[in-house]
C-alpha cells in the first residue's frame, strides 16, 4: 500500500511528461499520433475504487490538456476509459475471478489477457478522443481510419512498455 | 422517493460518469468560445516555462538548419544593403524623408511549442503583450507566411498556424495578380489549397503565390507557397489548386511578428465607408 502511494504519483508525472515532451512530437504519416499515457489508467490496481479511478482519470487527462491546449478533450476521453474499465475487467475476468492485490499487467495475468485488455481500452479511448476532436460525424470513415491507425500504433508502444517493465516486476 | 434513492444508488457509478463527463465537455466548449479568457492554456506561466526550457534543449539539435536559414537571410539582407549599391552623386546624403514612412515593424520571436498533426494547429511564441504583441498581428517565418496571433499573455503569444482548418489567408499569383484564398485541407502539413481562382487564368506548376496585402496583416508580395498541381473539376468555374508551402512547419524555430502601423487607420476608414453605405 505504501509502495503504491509512492509508485503511482511518480508514474503519473512520468507518463504526462513522456507524452507531452516526446510522444506528441512523433507522428507517422502526418496524422497518426501514439498515446502511451493511458497505460497509467490501465495499470491502476484492479480493486481500486471505481469512483477514485474516475477522479484520477479526470485530473490525469486534464494535465495532458493543459500542455496541448485542448482543454477537456483528453480529460473527457480518459473519464470515458475509466467508466469502461470495470466492464472491461468484468468481461475479461478469469473463470474463478481475480486474485487479491493483482495489478492488470502482463506479468500478473499473462500476455494474451493483457493484449486483449489494452486493445479494448485503447480503441475506446481513441474513438472517443478523435470524435471529440473533430466534433462532427460527417467525415465518419476518415476519422475512423485515424482512430484505427493510431490505435494500432499505441497498442504497439504500450506492449513494448509492458514488455520492458514486466521483467523488473517478476524480480521484485 | 425510496425507489428513486435506490435507483440513484444502484446506478451511482453511471451518474458519476455523466457528471464528470459533463464537466469535461463544459471545459471543451467554454475553451472553444472564450479562449482568450481561459486561464489554463499553454501561455500560462507553468506550462509556458516548461516548454521554454524544453525548447532550449531542442535548440542544439536544430542549430544546423537554423544556421542555414539565417545565413540565407543574411545574404538577402546584405544584397539590399546600401553598401552593395554604387553611389552616383556626391559624398553626403541628406535623409529628410517624407515620401517613405515605416509601415511594418518586425519583432523577432522564438517558437517554443508547435504542432502539425492536429486538424487545428497552433504555435506558441516566447514573446507577449510586454513585447508589444497584440491579437491579429501577422507572423512570418524565414520563407514566408506562418500564421496570425490569436491570444497574448504577458510573456507568451499563441498563433493560429496556416495549418488550421479555419485559417484563410488572402493571396495572389505573383505573375498575374489574380487573388484567392489559401486554406488547409487538414491532410498533409506540406501542402495547402488555393481557392477562388477563375478557370481562365494562365498558370504553370512552380509559380509563386504571394500575399495580396488586402488584409493589412501581411505586406503585399510576401512569399506564401508555390503551385504544385492544378486542374479544373468538370463543370466548375474555379481551379482546384494544390500548393507546396515554402516554410517547413516541422522545423520552424524562429519567426517574426509583424506590426502594421496603419492598421487602425485602415480599419477605421473601412468601417466608416461601410456605415455610410447602409
Amino acid at each position: 500500500m505504501i509502495k503504491n502511494i509512492i509508485t503511482y504519483p511518480f508514474q503519473f508525472v512520468l507518463f504526462v511528461l513522456l507524452q507531452v515532451l516526446i510522444l506528441n512530437n512523433i507522428q507517422l504519416g502526418g496524422t497518426i499520433n501514439p498515446f502511451l499515457y493511458i497505460l497509467f489508467i490501465l495499470w491502476l490496481p484492479i480493486e481500486t475504487n471505481k469512483a477514485l479511478v474516475m477522479g484520477i482519470a479526470f485530473v490525469f487527462g486534464l494535465s495532458i490538456d493543459v500542455f496541448t491546449d485542448t482543454m477537456g478533450m483528453h480529460a473527457s476521453a480518459c473519464v470515458f476509459l475509466a467508466f469502461a474499465r470495470p466492464f472491461m475487467l468484468n468481461i475479461l475476468a478469469p473463470r474463478d475471478g481475480y486474485e487479491l492485490n493483482v495489478s492488470p499487467t502482463a506479468g500478473a495475468l499473462g500476455w494474451f489477457w493483457f493484449i486483449r485488455y489494452a486493445a479494448i481500452g485503447i480503441f475506446l479511448h481513441h474513438f472517443f478522443l478523435f470524435f471529440v476532436e473533430v466534433f462532427r460525424f460527417t467525415e465518419f470513415f476518415d476519422t475512423m481510419g485515424r482512430v484505427l491507425a493510431s490505435s494500432v500504433f499505441s497498442l504497439l508502444l504500450i506492449s513494448l512498455a509492458q514488455f520492458f517493465t514486466s521483467n523488473t516486476e517478476e524480480k521484485r | 422517493m425510496r425507489n428513486l434513492i435506490a435507483f440513484i444508488r444502484k446506478y451511482s457509478f453511471f451518474f458519476l460518469f455523466l457528471g464528470v463527463e459533463t464537466l469535461a465537455f463544459y471545459l471543451i466548449i467554454k475553451n472553444n468560445h472564450f479562449q482568450g479568457s481561459s486561464f489554463l492554456n499553454s501561455t500560462n506561466q507553468l506550462t509556458g516555462g516548461i516548454y521554454t526550457r524544453y525548447a532550449e534543449l531542442g535548440d542544439y539539435l536544430h542549430l544546423k538548419e537554423v544556421n542555414d536559414a539565417l545565413s540565407d537571410e543574411n545574404k538577402r539582407l546584405r544584397e539590399n544593403q546600401i553598401r552593395s549599391f554604387e553611389r552616383l552623386f556626391g559624398e553626403n546624403i541628406l535623409v529628410k524623408d517624407t515620401i517613405f514612412k515605416r509601415k511594418y515593424l518586425y519583432t523577432k520571436a522564438k517558437v517554443i511549442n508547435n504542432s502539425t498533426h492536429r486538424q487545428n494547429n497552433y504555435l506558441t511564441l516566447n514573446i507577449g503583450s510586454r513585447n508589444g504583441i497584440e491579437n491579429g498581428m501577422g507572423v512570418v517565418g524565414p520563407n514566408g507566411v506562418v500564421g496570425v496571433v490569436k491570444n497574448v499573455s504577458d510573456h507568451y503569444a499563441s498563433v493560429v498556424s496556416v495549418l488550421h482548418r479555419e485559417a484563410k489567408i488572402s493571396v495572389k499569383l505573383k505573375n498575374s495578380s489574380y487573388f484567392g484564398s489559401m486554406q488547409w485541407d487538414g491532410e498533409d502539413y506540406r501542402t495547402v489549397m488555393l481557392k477562388d481562382i477563375p478557370n481562365h487564368v494562365q498558370m504553370n506548376e512552380g509559380d509563386t503565390v504571394v500575399t495580396s496585402g488586402f488584409s493589412s496583416i501581411f505586406p503585399e508580395g510576401l512569399n506564401a507557397a508555390v503551385i504544385k498541381t492544378f486542374h479544373v473539376p468538370e463543370g466548375e468555374n474555379f481551379y482546384e489548386i494544390k500548393m507546396q508551402l515554402l516554410n517547413d512547419f516541422k522545423q520552424i524555430s524562429y519567426v517574426y511578428v509583424l506590426k502594421n502601423n496603419f492598421s487602425s487607420e485602415i480599419k477605421e476608414l473601412e468601417s466608416g465607408s461601410e456605415e455610410s453605405n447602409d
